[in-house]
């Protein structure tokens, strides 16, 4: 699966995208998979209110199911415009 | 309906005219351009915005048919750049055709307030003092309750 991290974000993370193997059923379970992985992560993930989530390129929640997901993007509130 | 998400620059004139073009029944556009906006004390020197590849025009294009078919346009656009601009350089604008005003000018406040908070675009300030992220604005989240 395909992460990808934007802004600040991706700051904390070091990195735009990495390929990573996870069983994580939903988003949640996958950040919770993330956090425990190194403090990065953890800086990154400490307020979930704080951040976005999309799954195949379209906004999702994160009790959303990654059964079949390709891609999923973490990144703050958008400011398009 | 014309979607463009671009790091080079666009020709307001240009663009506008050729919207304008074969509207036969059409009788109101509008168009509306965001501009970078120097700091209060004029110290902002650039503004970068990052974007996602492949969402960010699959996102404009659903918000240029959502507008299309709820104000009922004869036609939409959307152009959004990102990249490094300085004050004063165009960001971003939409334009709506429909028959009457009121739906274009409804149509194109429906477009900004999603490209606000739906696109996905973040805003990265630089000035003499240092670089940081432009913080959402609840204000912009709540605009979207309107629609």
């Amino acid at each position: 699966m395909d992460i990808l991290y934007f802004a600040w974000v991706r700051e904390r993370i070091g990195v735009p995208r990495e390929r990573i193997e996870t069983s994580a059923a939903t988003v949640s379970d996958l950040v919770a998979e993330l956090r425990s992985r190194e403090e990065r992560y953890e800086l990154a993930f400490s307020d979930l209110g704080s951040l976005r989530v999309a799954v195949d390129q379209e906004l999702a929640d994160f009790d959303a199911s990654l059964a079949g997901v390709r891609e999923v993007a973490f990144f703050p509130p958008m400011t398009g415009g | 309906m014309y979607v463009s998400v671009q790091d080079q620059p666009f020709d307001l004139g240009t663009v506008s005219a050729k919207f304008a073009e074969g509207h036969s029944n059409n009788g109101a556009i509008v168009t509306f351009t965001g501009l970078v906006r120097g700091g209060a004390d004029d110290r902002l020197e650039a503004m970068e915005i990052e974007h996602y590849p492949g969402m960010t025009e699959a996102a404009l294009n659903a918000m240029a048919e959502n507008a299309i078919n709820r104000f009922s346009l004869g036609d939409a656009l959307i152009i959004h750049r990102y990249g490094r601009l300085v004050p004063g350089e165009m960001i971003m604008m939409v334009a709506t055709a429909a028959r009457h005003r009121k739906n274009a000018f409804e149509a194109a406040e429906f477009l900004m307030d999603y490209l606000k908070s739906r696109a996905p675009f973040w805003k990265r300030e630089i000035s003499d003092s240092g670089a940081s992220w432009v913080a959402s604005k609840d204000e912009d989240e709540d605009a979207l309750s309107r629609w």
